[in-house]
């Protein structure tokens, strides 16, 4: 007993000697990357907040001048800016709801034994992982009107798309769409495959339907899963930029980030630009603050 | 499942295979598309009906890489025989590469760009994973005041719409002389990156048993040692895929690109989009400019098809 405990002190006195303690450790190894994120994400949110207050243009050398909330009542006031509120509202219901219905039902459709399973799954995850403004460019060739290969496959003549005021913003859904099932279709198998196997035996031992199997079994199950997914995409969705600027240039389809990068960056009205910024960080966050709770609530469990 | 099987759902069983086979072509179909004109000759690439058998080509690969010139009278017989095989091809798209005074020939500007892809993508995704898995072992093994409040914020910052933050850091770019440079963007896509590469990494370094480390401080090892020796050898397959993951992130990325880069530093996701222009685009030359690019993440994606879900998810969900 006594060996040891001399064993032990003379071991950590030489470790203290020799090494950091664990205390200087984990401060050495944490803060630099809070301070990183600090300078990089957090101090640049406090220029523009300041800039928010003025303005400025960045196009021009003139100082900015300071006129307090003025942008921000200008914005609110503004029945252009809530149109492109109600687009991307529009843009992410269609879309999130598109991604749930395909990527859920392939999901369902793909957890059974199905031979090349796994060579399967990961084809079909592909879409996601590839560049949305690379492969959005070249949905522009899919939707062309005269030799596009979806009127064509699809019988449609010569039927505008992405031109068409009307279709433009479900254009962008349906590309949107095709590359985000993967995504919820991923989830909802991990969330599929961990239902235990005996509720669906019992089920069948009282002769219960298959919609009742479904609604009262998978379904209550998978919806923690598929809730995350839809948060996940809610948010993304609301943020989408790439696939819209790229693929239309119709009104009908300006999100909000569009009209944002429009603002700021074409007709360079920098201190409204930063409002707008603002208003936009503003929704982000709430709902990436849903997101967390709800990740953190299923990461417990 | 029942353990007697009914007829109706060995036939169910048939029909979701089916089905699940439809839909796998209908989703690669756009890729498949990519892929297929990017070696057709440009007179097939937009016909109708489709094209789908042709003899293959390389030349919309040839006229990716090189700066043309329309011919205005098809090539004599002996410039013909004079030229190597890759510029034939062109010669019978009606077209020259245009060569400087010494014969040499001129790039486009896909090389340079592929170039800057690559470097702003592995140097961001080093720095990036690097710094995570030391902020990761630190969340992971000490405990730290506010440590959910943290993760948040850290979580957060990678939620910010990239053109949210690009406004500020644009002004702040300008002023400082970073604007279309490759610093520039490498550390954006690090800070963008960086989050990502904590959460992940932190569900990695909670799956180590924390008794490998105190092992090795009882047999006299410091905790560096130890973090050096035991952990990260362990945690070798997370920081493998968290790697991918952010490579492939910084890879595909568009917004910041686009608004912080024109040329020097240009990467590959702005610049061609920009080739379309106005006008009857060369498809064929866009799909094999797609296709080089795509090629690397379809690769990665194989490779991490096992950890998918879990990137997919901030590490929140593991199979």
């Amino acid at each position: 007993m006594a060996t040891t405990m001399i064993t032990t002190l003379d071991r950590s006195s030489r470790a203290a000697a020799r090494g950091l303690s664990d205390m200087s450790i984990r401060n050495l190894f944490i803060i630099p990357t809070i301070l990183f994120l600090i300078v990089f994400n957090i101090f640049p949110l406090i220029y523009s907040l300041g800039y928010s207050f003025t303005d400025f243009r960045a196009s021009t050398n003139a100082a900015a001048n300071f006129v307090g909330l003025q942008n921000y009542r200008d914005l609110l006031n503004d029945p252009y800016v809530w149109s492109n509120f109600a687009i991307t509202a529009k843009y992410v219901i269609i879309s999130v709801a598109g991604q749930l219905l395909v990527g859920f039902g392939v999901a369902m459709l793909l957890n059974r034994d199905i031979p090349l399973k796994g060579l399967l799954t990961t084809l079909l995850l592909l879409p996601m992982m590839l560049s949305m403004a690379v492969v959005g460019l070249f949905w522009k060739l899919l939707y062309d009107p005269s030799f596009g290969i979806i009127n064509y496959a699809l019988g449609l003549g010569t039927f505008e798309w992405l031109s068409n005021p009307k279709m433009a913003l479900y254009a962008v859904a349906l590309t949107d769409i095709w590359m985000w099932s993967p995504f919820v279709m991923l989830l909802s198998l991990a969330g599929l495959s961990a239902v235990p196997k005996h509720l669906y035996e019992a089920a069948a031992i009282d002769r219960a339907g298959p919609f009742y199997t479904f609604f009262r079994i998978t379904l209550p199950l998978v919806a923690p899963i598929l809730m995350i997914a839809v948060i996940f995409r809610t948010m993304e969705a609301f943020k989408t930029f790439d696939l819209a600027y790229i693929l239309t240039s119709q009104p009908t389809a300006e999100l909000i980030s569009i009209r944002l990068y429009k603002m700021a960056f074409q007709e360079w009205q920098t201190g409204r630009s930063c409002a707008l910024a603002y208003i936009v960080l503003i929704m982000v966050l709430a709902i990436t603050n849903i997101y967390v709770k709800y990740l953190n609530k299923v990461k417990e469990r | 499942m029942a353990a007697v099987r009914t007829s109706s759902e060995i036939g169910f069983n048939r029909v979701a295979i089916v089905a699940v086979l439809l839909v796998t072509i209908i989703f690669l179909a756009p890729i498949y598309w990519i892929a297929s004109t990017a070696f057709k000759p440009r007179n097939l690439a937009t016909t109708i009906p489709p094209t789908v058998v042709f003899q293959p080509e390389i030349s919309p690969f040839v006229k990716l890489f090189t700066k043309r010139s329309q011919l205005r009278n098809p090539a004599s017989p002996e410039e013909y025989a004079a030229a190597p095989w890759w510029e034939r091809v062109v010669f019978d798209g009606g077209e020259k590469i245009v060569r400087d005074g010494k014969g040499q020939v001129q790039w486009s500007g896909y090389p340079s760009r592929f170039m800057n892809s690559l470097i702003v993508a592995i140097t961001s995704t080093v720095l990036a994973v690097g710094m995570g898995t030391f902020t990761a072992y630190g969340f992971s093994r000490f405990k730290v005041k506010g440590e959910a409040d943290l993760l948040f914020f850290i979580l957060s910052t990678r939620m910010l719409p990239p053109v949210v933050v690009a406004i500020p850091m644009f002004l702040m770019y300008r002023a400082v002389g970073l604007n279309d440079s490759h610093l520039g963007l490498i550390i954006l896509y690090t800070a963008f990156n960086l989050s990502f590469s904590v959460w992940l990494m932190k569900g990695f370094m909670d799956e180590i048993p924390k008794e490998y480390e105190e092992a090795a401080l009882v047999d006299g090892y410091t905790r560096m040692e130890a973090f050096f020796k035991i952990v990260l050898p362990e945690a070798a397959t997370g920081i493998a895929a968290t790697a991918v993951f952010c490579f492939i992130t910084a890879w595909n990325e568009y917004a910041f690109a686009l608004i912080m880069t024109s040329r020097r530093a240009q990467t590959a996701p702005p610049f061609i989009p920009s080739q379309v222009g106005s006008g009857l685009p060369d498809w064929t030359v866009i799909a094999a400019g797609t296709f080089l690019f795509l090629l690397p993440v379809a690769i990665f994606t194989f490779l991490l098809r096992n950890h998918l879900l879990r990137g997919m998810s901030f590490g929140a969900i593991r199979k």
